[in-house]
């Protein structure tokens, strides 16, 4: 863990209309570290994720990414910077196989010009994405599934090709919408692995996510979301005893208290 | 290779096909400007077939180069504001054809760059008014264009090959061949576009453009390069058009030009290579296979009818149908082709 943060989120706030979704959002992310946003449905955790991906402008405050300021860029900038993202809802190209799907997100990676392509001279360059897609397949596991088409998965492997989609770009940070919803536990154990073996490969990480038990065994520190504000952030043993955190998750009242209690300890 | 064995077949035959039919000029006549309609549809397809914007505009880039062409082998004396004569001399129809792709290439740019931006209904209304208003310059600019009264003398083309002489192509086999030749560079052209990663990033957004600009894919940049090749190719076929008829009124922008292409697309197969060719065909040639039959007014609704019944039976067109059908006879065979492939 570096001490100059890779991601720093800078007192960010985003209205829509009279509506605040996220007020003065303030916290970092350093290199190396898995780290979940959490709270309840509602919360602005996917608001926040796409103002950091440039899909929304922030009403103020801004991010930072690798000390770059991602004020006014587009979403396909900011991909280049090496910040990637997965969606919560639809994470494929429906319409074409895994494999495809793999080779779409390499768009980065090849080199091709158009001009080139019409002139038939980028062999080479389409063989070695070949590789590359095979490659990326064979890490999350999909390998098997690489002549199917993607819209035609069952959720979960959805989740895995957005993932391998994500991870086409070689980023240098990952951002995870909700990866494991969908998914029966012994896949969310499987994702858990896939997870910290990208951490291992250098990908910092940070996850939306509602299983808490899956959040709590992966994050090194978790950040609590609560009506668009920063309510909590600590590692998960803190942040599972927060009496701020369980109010937000079941309200206050001994019955709430008790049941939230469980919940963490499962 | 055995991907393009049905468009290497459909080459054959077409190619054979004269002889067939016993270059008979009206069967002739009718495939050419088939033909030439047929690779305007091919291009259209390129923007809505694969990146799925609608051109409701396209016979303007047509007509462009129509005029262009027609211009540029005529030649022209005109006086613009404040004075300024312009003359040009005439130049050979080749020359016509290559300034015909390069103007009609940077008005797809420009429409291109304008609508992208924001995309969808946006883009239709642009091309819609782009192609009104290029229509009233050639109906009114009668220096130039010689408005509703045509342009006529045309030169058909001639090919000039060095120690071999110049051909003139006056007769219609010989514009046949040309119109096929054109259309089968379209077709290479464009099958090797959306094989390769332009094509990938093209049906990326077309499938879902959140995750297409979330993996780097600059969606303005990709749909105008798109519609930089499809308005060129568009232009390509409205050059053959003017050299073989050789008259052009500003008839040729007519919008229901736009709708036949259309219909050709999307009842061939839109997003697949050879459903425009199959749909360019089927429309172009229905009209001569009715002639002896049914009035015009009768034959539309006859278009109509087709339409609706290749929609019903085949919701994504000829192509996508046939291939469909194809594949479930040989099912088992193909998936375990592809799990070999796959672990190959």
């Amino acid at each position: 863990m570096s001490d100059t943060p890779i991601l720093s989120v800078e007192h960010v706030g985003v209205r829509f209309g009279g509506l605040v979704a996220i007020a003065d959002l303030h916290f970092d992310v350093h290199a190396g570290e898995i780290v979940s946003l959490i709270g309840p449905n509602g919360a602005g955790k996917t608001t926040a994720f796409n103002v950091m991906t440039g899909f929304l402008k922030p009403s103020q405050g801004q991010v930072r990414f690798r000390g770059t300021s991602l004020q006014g860029l587009q979403p396909h900038e900011i991909v280049r910077l090496g910040l990637g993202r997965t969606f919560q809802r639809t994470s494929v190209f429906p319409d074409d196989t895994v494999f495809d799907n793999v080779m779409i997100g390499l768009h980065r990676q090849g080199r091709a010009r158009v001009l080139d392509t019409l002139l038939g001279r980028d062999r080479a360059g389409e063989a070695h994405l070949r590789e590359r897609a095979r490659d990326l397949l064979d890490w999350v596991g999909l390998s098997a599934r690489a002549g199917e088409k993607a819209g035609a998965l069952a959720y979960g492997e959805q989740r895995l090709v957005g993932v391998a989609l994500a991870l086409a770009t070689e980023p240098a940070m990952l951002l995870l919408d909700e990866p494991v919803s969908g998914m029966n536990a012994s896949e969310t154990q499987l994702f858990v692995r896939l997870i910290r073996s990208i951490r291992d490969r250098g990908v910092t990480l940070l996850l939306v996510e509602h299983d808490m038990p899956m959040v709590m065994e992966v994050s090194d520190r978790i950040v609590v979301l609560n009506h668009g504000r920063l309510i909590a952030e600590g590692p998960p043993a803190a942040i599972r005893a927060d009496p701020a955190v369980i109010e937000a998750y079941l309200g206050t009242g001994s019955a709430g208290r008790t049941a939230a209690t469980e919940t963490a300890d499962a | 290779m055995t991907r393009h064995l049905p468009a290497l077949a459909l080459l054959a035959a077409l190619a054979a096909l004269p002889f067939g039919i016993g270059q008979d000029p009206y069967l002739l006549n009718a495939l050419i400007t088939t033909g030439i309609v047929t690779i305007a549809a091919m291009s259209l397809n390129l923007l809505l077939g694969f990146t799925g914007q609608l051109s409701l505009g396209h016979i303007a880039f047509f007509g462009i180069g129509a005029y262009v062409s027609a211009l540029t082998s005529l030649g022209f004396d005109v006086e613009l504001v404040g004075g300024l004569r312009v003359v040009h001399e005439p130049w050979p129809p080749v020359a016509g054809f290559l300034l015909a792709v390069l103007a009609t290439a940077s008005c797809g740019y420009l429409v291109g760059r304008l609508s992208f931006r924001v995309r969808g209904a946006y883009f239709v209304i642009v091309t819609i008014s782009f192609a009104e208003v290029v229509r009233l310059v050639a109906l009114n600019w009668v220096e130039l264009t010689q408005g509703p009264l045509a342009l006529t003398g045309i030169p058909p083309f001639s090919l000039g090959l060095p120690g071999l002489g110049t051909t003139v192509l006056r007769t219609k086999l010989q514009n046949y061949y040309l119109v096929l030749v054109v259309g089968t560079v379209c077709y290479a052209l464009i099958a090797r576009l959306v094989a390769s990663r332009f094509g990938r990033a093209m049906r990326g957004l077309k499938e879902n453009e959140s995750l297409a600009l979330s993996v780097g894919i600059d969606a303005t940049r990709t749909l105008t390069v798109a519609a930089v090749i499809s308005a060129a190719m568009a232009g390509a076929a409205g050059s053959l058009y003017a050299h073989y008829l050789r008259i052009i009124d500003p008839d040729v922008f007519l919008f229901s030009t736009t709708v036949t292409m259309v219909i050709m697309v999307v009842g061939g197969g839109k997003g697949t290579l050879l459903g425009p060719i199959v749909g360019g065909l089927l429309f172009g040639l229905l009209p001569v296979a009715l002639r002896p039959v049914m009035v015009p007014e009768a034959q539309w609704m006859v278009f109509g009818l087709v339409l609706i019944a290749i929609q019903f039976a085949m919701p994504r067109g000829i192509v996508p149908g046939l291939a469909r059908l194809v594949a479930r006879r040989r099912a088992p065979a193909a998936a375990s082709r592809v799990i070999v492939e796959v672990r190959s």
